[in-house]
């Protein structure tokens, strides 16, 4: 589904990410963690084709990255939903016009989807925040917002970066929940965190793989987590 | 981005889903809406000026291409039998249709102006004036001129190239003056309307960052940005059409006296053009926009 092979990233001179050889495999869950600064974020933006890597191959639903044009990444896009920390909306739509925004630019009408909207909002808990806008959501608001937006088109894989990073331990339970919930729905899943709490809370309840950066590379983590 | 029917249709059809996604933008609109006035305004100066210089051109080459002057310049005691024998050389010269000396009278009429209505033509050295008109074949001035120097010596063929020429060429530069402010004006248009796309696209970098990652493409972008800043332009330029035909309507009529500028004007169909301007600016404006959205969204990953 998403697989890099030997890839190197290099940003201003240094190298980021060497030699990372990684494989997200069809309903998988993962998790990838790393002390800031370490290069999760890039690594997360080389599987959705916002980045090419300096060196290595990385493959979307099969096809290099670098084979593709901007509308092919544009078609990538909406089969990988991508959850940020620091979630971007449009502040003059409402929050419903926000989640449906991949159907929008899709070119699938609002009403043919009215269903899977309706059903969508109250799945994150927000059927009675709809028509706010997003300056007026809180941070959990937010982060389950970007949540229901990322997985409207029912994507193949979500991609979430620091997720919980401003949301507190009880709202970070509940998005976790709902991931776990996605990859049970046969969605692979793949997190970014540096909260180790978070991934042994999640240990309970799926089987997930645990990657960590360090030193430029990525490796499966061990018992200590 | 491809360019063809089908992007032309989805701008006139409009998305208003699309429409919806970014966000509107005030000082870019006004901007677009204001200059497009404007320069249709004075697009419809520079047409009427074009036109109404084509006209002059036109008018003056034909009304003085089809005649020649010879003038009999001689003593008083020869004038009249020189006139009559240029008359009879010209008489028998092919492409000549009509040829007849003006009579006292008009002579008069032409030099009042200098030296008022009272003129004794008699106490004068004036030479005689023969107008000569050609036919649609036209004639063979260079002949013309040689017989009438070995038989008439005081004859001299004057076929208005003379003048005639600088007026034709004056009259044309002016058209092409004309023409050429229309040009510019459409240039300075895709100017004002290239840098009001780039400030919309600018300001709404995160707008095209959150549309990129939901999977838009570059089309689905700009198409937004495309519509939003032709439609401006058609329609202030039309306001601007509008206000610009108003004004050429109130000016001066034509007139005898009233020269050049009160011929500054439309006539006939010729009224129909300024509404090219509007379709001109639009596209000014989609090409404009089309092109400075292909700029900035290739530089986003």
């Amino acid at each position: 589904m998403i697989e890099l092979e030997n890839v190197a990233y290099s940003y201003g001179g240094g190298e980021l990410l060497s030699d990372i050889t990684l494989k997200l495999a069809p309903g998988s869950f993962h998790f990838l963690t790393g002390p800031s600064g370490a290069g999760k974020t890039t690594l997360m933006k080389l599987c959705y084709g916002a980045l090419l890597p300096t060196a290595g191959h990385v493959r979307l639903f099969g096809a290099d990255v670098r084979g593709l044009g901007r509308d092919d990444i544009a078609m990538v896009r909406r089969r990988v939903g991508v959850v940020h920390q620091d979630v971007q909306f449009l502040d003059h739509l409402d929050l419903s016009e926000n989640v449906n925004l991949p159907l929008t630019v899709s070119g699938r009408s609002a009403d043919a989807a009215g269903g899977d909207l309706a059903e969508l909002m109250s799945w994150v808990g927000l059927t009675n925040r709809a028509n706010a806008l997003p300056p007026e959501l809180s941070g959990g608001e937010r982060q389950r917002a970007a949540l229901a937006r990322a997985v409207i088109m029912s994507p193949d894989v979500v991609l979430a970066d620091e997720p919980t990073g401003n949301i507190d331990w009880d709202m970070s339970q509940r998005l976790l929940r709902l991931l776990i919930e996605l990859n049970k729905m046969g969605k692979t899943v793949l997190i970014a965190t540096h909260d180790l709490s978070l991934i042994r809370a999640t240990k309970a309840h799926v089987q997930a793989r645990v990657l960590r950066i360090a030193n430029r590379r990525v490796q499966l983590a061990g018992a200590d987590l | 981005m491809k360019p063809g029917a089908g992007s032309l249709r989805a701008l006139l059809a409009g998305d208003r889903q699309a429409d919806r996604v970014v966000p509107p933008s005030g000082f870019t609109a006004q901007l677009t809406l204001f200059a497009a006035g404007a320069m249709a305004f004075l697009a419809v100066f520079a047409l009427a000026l074009s036109l109404a210089a084509g006209r002059l051109a036109e008018r003056w080459g034909s009304e003085l291409a089809r005649t020649a002057t010879v003038r009999i310049v001689a003593p008083l005691d020869q004038r009249a039998a020189q006139t009559e024998a240029a008359l009879r050389i010209l008489e028998t010269t092919r492409g000549v249709a009509t040829a007849r000396a003006l009579t006292d009278a008009e002579q008069q009429a032409l030099l009042a102006p200098w030296f008022g209505p009272d003129l004794a033509l008699d106490a004068l050295p004036v030479p005689r004036l023969i107008e000569v008109i050609e036919d649609s074949d036209g004639m063979d001035a260079a002949g013309l001129r040689l017989r009438l120097a070995a038989e008439v010596p005081g004859a001299v063929l004057d076929d208005h190239g003379r003048w005639r020429e600088p007026l034709v060429q004056a009259a044309s530069r002016l058209r092409l003056i004309g023409w050429v402010s229309i040009a510019l004006i459409a240039a300075a248009v895709a100017a004002m309307i290239t840098l009001a796309a780039q400030a919309a696209l600018a300001a709404n970098a995160q707008v095209i960052a959150v549309l990129r990652l939901v999977g838009a493409t570059d089309d689905y972008i700009a198409q937004a940005f495309v519509r939003r800043f032709t439609l401006r332009a058609l329609s202030g330029a039309a306001a601007g059409t509008v206000v610009g035909l108003i004004a050429v309507v109130l000016l001066p009529s034509a007139s005898e006296t009233g020269g050049f500028l009160t011929g500054l004007g439309f006539r006939g169909l010729h009224w129909l053009l300024p509404f090219l301007i509007p379709l001109l600016a639009g596209g000014v404006a989609f090409a404009a926009t089309r092109a400075a959205a292909r700029r900035t969204l290739r530089g986003l990953s």
